[in-house]
């Protein structure tokens, strides 16, 4: 077979790594004595198609390795063996083992070979372990020998009987037997009875049907494996007995679809195969089901793993084709009511009236299909919410602690970036709740608390944003000693006056941190400035909310998508800029009373009693004379960066619109206080500010104020 | 261009390169015809706070924003005027495998030429005084000289262009 198989390796992975999540998911919702049918079918199922893929493609390792787990999954599945924690922890173990064989395989990496042989090692004598369950004992005494003993040497048969009966269809599929047979010939002495009874009268005959089988008798040293290469691609489709010639005793079973690529262990371990047989046509429909599952699912590779490609629902696509459709039918009509108008030379009310029409028809047009090219990029946040509950049941083992975690609203549709890149801190920020937060099971009980804390991760839709929550019932944090701590590191001083909101905020501080021990769990060199950093990297903002003695809730806003953003355009000077929407908190028209002074330069104003600093947007910018512009002229639009409100001052408000974000990097370079551009429906560009770094623009200004002269 | 010159043109196709000549105040410049993406008049652009003068702003290219240089400020000219002639040439490069695309902003365009390797003369040292980062060479053109301007190393200043792991740092 010369075909490239590497082309499909990509798709094996991505397959691989869904199936990973699949069994490691299934593993966490087995409860010990659990006989959910579903669950453990749906785990087999992962990692038969695991097996069955690495098979295909040779890796060789990973399929041993992946045989070895679906053999005890098996005896589960039968219930010959009791899921307990003892085995589900071996069985997630050899998940994550599976997994770096996999990210080994995919970098073109060598496993790491002692690694695999220890888990490897760990199932196989879990599997010499007799199940504890009452049904083991009847286990058939050569089910038990395949299992217990390493496949010993078998004597080679001196050749192979075989019952080759292609099903009607297998022309179809565009394969034929003849070449089979003529490879069968290669490998040894080949003799054949055709068995012609199925053969209908003429009149009957389809011709495209295949209506031969044959009985055919290889004498030959080639191995089983090297039979079962023959008929790989024909195995769905045709009934086949392979039986030693030389072993006479064994039964021979019809297999309905035994010879998969990956059966290549398989084979020297017989008795699996003959119970999977009995499942036969069954099992392979459901494997049919659960890849078609999978390929709904429409997603790849989970959250941890950059994936470079999306896999979009075919109704998806067929939407965006049919937009794509409409849009061109509205084109042609407005071209054609233009050709009209240029030979009539005239225009009428009427066609300014058609005209009107048309473009309303195009701008739905254009926003239908806006809104369908945003929806291909989006992915339930499940993709990131379902290594949570691993991560959380490994650590609350680990910090003896009892956590319960609840998700919700794991169906919200985030962007792919999104997806990407908010793992990592929401891992953090989960660790830190269980570390931090969630008090030790004795404390609980003591302060009147239910033994076992409760974790929530909730993620929603709030307005054209998505809201993510991570609320524990934990001790809260302690405001005097994150006060205590800034203080002793000179975060601030003793006389700054703080609202418990921005005591809170210290912790974003780089270099902060109240962790008395840096643990294994956390500490481990991303802080939580790495945290808001990526979500504002993201255009999100993080808060936090937390009561001494009854818990802290986390609150990310993201936006729902990378491209489009919601934003403000604003005059100042003779240009126009853009706040993103989701940053302001109001726009004001300042009174003189309103304002202070502090130190002659800084102007801050009172609004609600509560201090806020104002950002000349002349100044940072460096246009205009800001010295002309009195704050009474123009408008303040409060916006929230950092934690703080700041007021920024501008000539005008210009309108509200969605804007699409243009890089600025493609081919120019990032330019501080500015996330990108975009072009406004003039055509003219306009800037989008970004807050940090208009604060940071601001700080830089006022530490040297020659640069301004 | 007349069709004649056209002709001759593609006569010298194998053995020279072509360039495309403009003019900023008295002076002659340039640059290579394969580095020309489209000619543009001009047009105000978006201006980009805290940047050097010569850095006029982002223009709007079918939807992408470019970055637009004054290259008369950019070569040290005072007070250049903007009038009906004009243009602004946009110019490519490619870097590290990404084509970039930049605005330059010129007096006027004059004309296509010609010049053979063997034509171009190196750039004497000026010391200090003048500034021939992006001058790659000379030519003579009827007595003409013209100062033929290195896009690649120009896209690739710093003004224009951050390296993706410089980007990190800040």
């Amino acid at each position: 077979m010369s075909i490239d198989m590497a082309q499909f390796h990509q798709v094996f992975f991505e397959e691989s790594f869904e199936g990973l999540e699949v069994m490691e998911s299934g593993l966490m919702d087995l409860e010990p004595g659990d006989v959910d049918d579903e669950v453990i079918n749906s785990i087999f199922r992962a990692a038969h198609s695991i097996k069955g893929g690495s098979g295909t493609f040779g890796f060789k390792s990973i399929s041993d390795f992946t045989h070895v787990m679906e053999t005890l999954l098996d005896e589960v599945r039968d219930g010959k063996r009791e899921i307990t924690t003892h085995n589900a922890d071996i069985l997630l173990r050899s998940v994550d083992c599976l997994r770096e064989m996999l990210e080994a395989a995919q970098n073109d990496e060598e496993a790491d070979a002692d690694r695999v042989a220890e888990h490897q090692g760990e199932l196989e004598q879990e599997l010499k372990n007799p199940g504890s369950s009452a049904s083991a004992a009847a286990k058939p005494e050569t089910q038990a020998a395949a299992n217990h003993q390493p496949p010993a040497p078998l004597t080679l048969p001196a050749g192979w009987k075989i019952h080759f009966a292609p099903h009607p269809n297998l022309f179809q599929t565009a394969n034929d037997p003849l070449p089979l047979i003529r490879e069968l010939r290669e490998l040894g002495e080949l003799t054949l009875t055709s068995q012609l009874e199925s053969v209908p009268d003429f009149a009957a005959l389809e011709p495209e049907d295949c209506y031969l089988s044959w009985d055919m008798e290889l004498h030959t040293s080639a191995s089983r494996e090297q039979l079962n290469e023959v008929f790989a691609w024909v195995e769905d489709i045709c009934e086949l007995e392979i039986t030693p010639l030389a072993a006479p005793e064994t039964v021979a079973v019809p297999v309905d679809e035994p010879v998969s690529p990956a059966s290549s262990s398989e084979s020297t371990l017989p008795i699996p195969q003959r119970r999977e047989t009995d499942r036969g046509a069954k099992a392979q429909n459901r494997r049919a089901t659960e890849r078609r599952k999978n390929e709904r699912r429409g997603g790849s590779g989970g959250g941890a793993q950059a994936a470079t490609s999306i896999r979009v629902e075919t109704g998806k696509i067929d939407a965006l084709i049919n937009m794509v459709g409409e849009l061109v039918i509205t084109q042609s009509m407005l071209g054609l009511l233009g050709e009209l108008i240029e030979d009539k030379q005239t225009v009428t009310a009427q066609d300014i009236e058609k005209l009107r029409d048309g473009l309303m028809q195009l701008e739905r047009n254009t926003r239908e299909l806006q809104e369908n090219v945003m929806q291909v990029r989006m992915m339930p946040i499940s993709f990131t919410f379902s290594r949570f509950p691993r991560l959380v049941r490994d650590l609350s083992g680990k910090l003896g602690k009892k956590i319960d975690l609840k998700l919700s609203g794991e169906t919200t549709e985030v962007d792919k970036t999104v997806i990407e890149k908010i793992g990592d801190p929401l891992v953090h920020l989960v660790r830190n709740s269980l570390d931090h937060g969630i008090e030790e099971p004795d404390v609980r009980v003591a302060a009147g608390k239910p033994e076992t804390g409760t974790i929530e991760l909730n993620a929603y839709h709030q307005g054209g944003n998505i809201v993510i929550e991570i609320k524990d019932d934990g001790g809260g944090m302690n405001r005097d000693v994150l006060l205590g701590k800034a203080i002793e590191k000179g975060l601030v001083s003793e006389q700054d006056e703080l609202s418990d909101k921005q005591v809170y905020e210290l912790i974003f501080m780089p270099g902060f941190s109240t962790a008395a021990v840096v643990s294994d769990v956390s500490g481990r060199g991303v802080g939580m400035d790495v945290v808001r950093r990526n979500i504002q990297e993201l255009g999100g903002g993080i808060e936090i909310d937390s009561e001494l003695g009854s818990g802290t809730t986390i609150t990310i806003r993201l936006p729902l998508t990378l491209a489009i953003l919601d934003g403000q355009t604003v005059k100042v000077g003779d240009e126009n800029y853009i706040i993103p929407i989701i940053s302001i908190i109001e726009s004001i028209q300042v009174k003189p009373e309103m304002i202070n002074r502090v130190g002659g330069q800084g102007e801050t104003f009172k609004l609600r009693d509560e201090y806020i600093p104002i950002i000349k947007l002349h100044d940072v910018f460096g246009i205009g004379q800001p010295s002309q512009n009195s704050l009474e002229d123009g408008l303040l639009v409060v916006v929230e960066a950092e934690g703080q409100h700041v007021g920024l001052f501008v000539d005008e408000l210009l309108g509200q619109q969605q804007v699409v974000i243009k890089s600025l990097e493609s081919h120019y370079k990032k330019i501080e206080g500015f996330s990108g551009a975009t072009i406004l429906g003039d055509g003219t560009v306009a800037l989008i500010m970004d807050m940090p770094g208009i604060l940071k623009l601001n700080r830089q200004l006022t530490s040297e104020p020659a640069k301004v002269a | 261009m007349s069709e004649s010159n056209e002709v001759d043109s593609l006569t010298h196709l194998s053995s020279s390169d072509q360039y495309l000549t403009f003019g900023i105040g008295h002076e002659d410049y340039g640059l290579r015809i394969l580095s020309v993406q489209e000619i543009r008049g001009w047009e105000p652009v978006a201006r980009i706070p805290n940047t050097p003068r010569y850095i006029m702003g982002v223009l709007n290219l079918r939807g992408t924003a470019v970055p637009v240089v004054d290259l008369r400020l950019r070569m040290g000219m005072p007070e250049p005027k903007y009038d009906s002639t004009t243009v602004v040439i946009i110019i490519r490069s490619v870097i590290e495998g990404e084509q970039r695309i930049a605005g330059i902003v010129v007096d006027d365009v004059s004309d296509v030429m010609n010049a053979g390797s063997d034509e171009i003369r190196k750039t004497p040292d000026f010391g200090n005084r003048v500034d021939v980062e992006f001058i790659s060479g000379l030519v003579d053109v009827g007595g003409k000289m013209v100062m033929l301007l290195d896009v690649d190393s120009f896209m690739r200043h710093p003004d224009l262009y951050q390296p993706e792991s410089e980007a990190v740092n800040q």
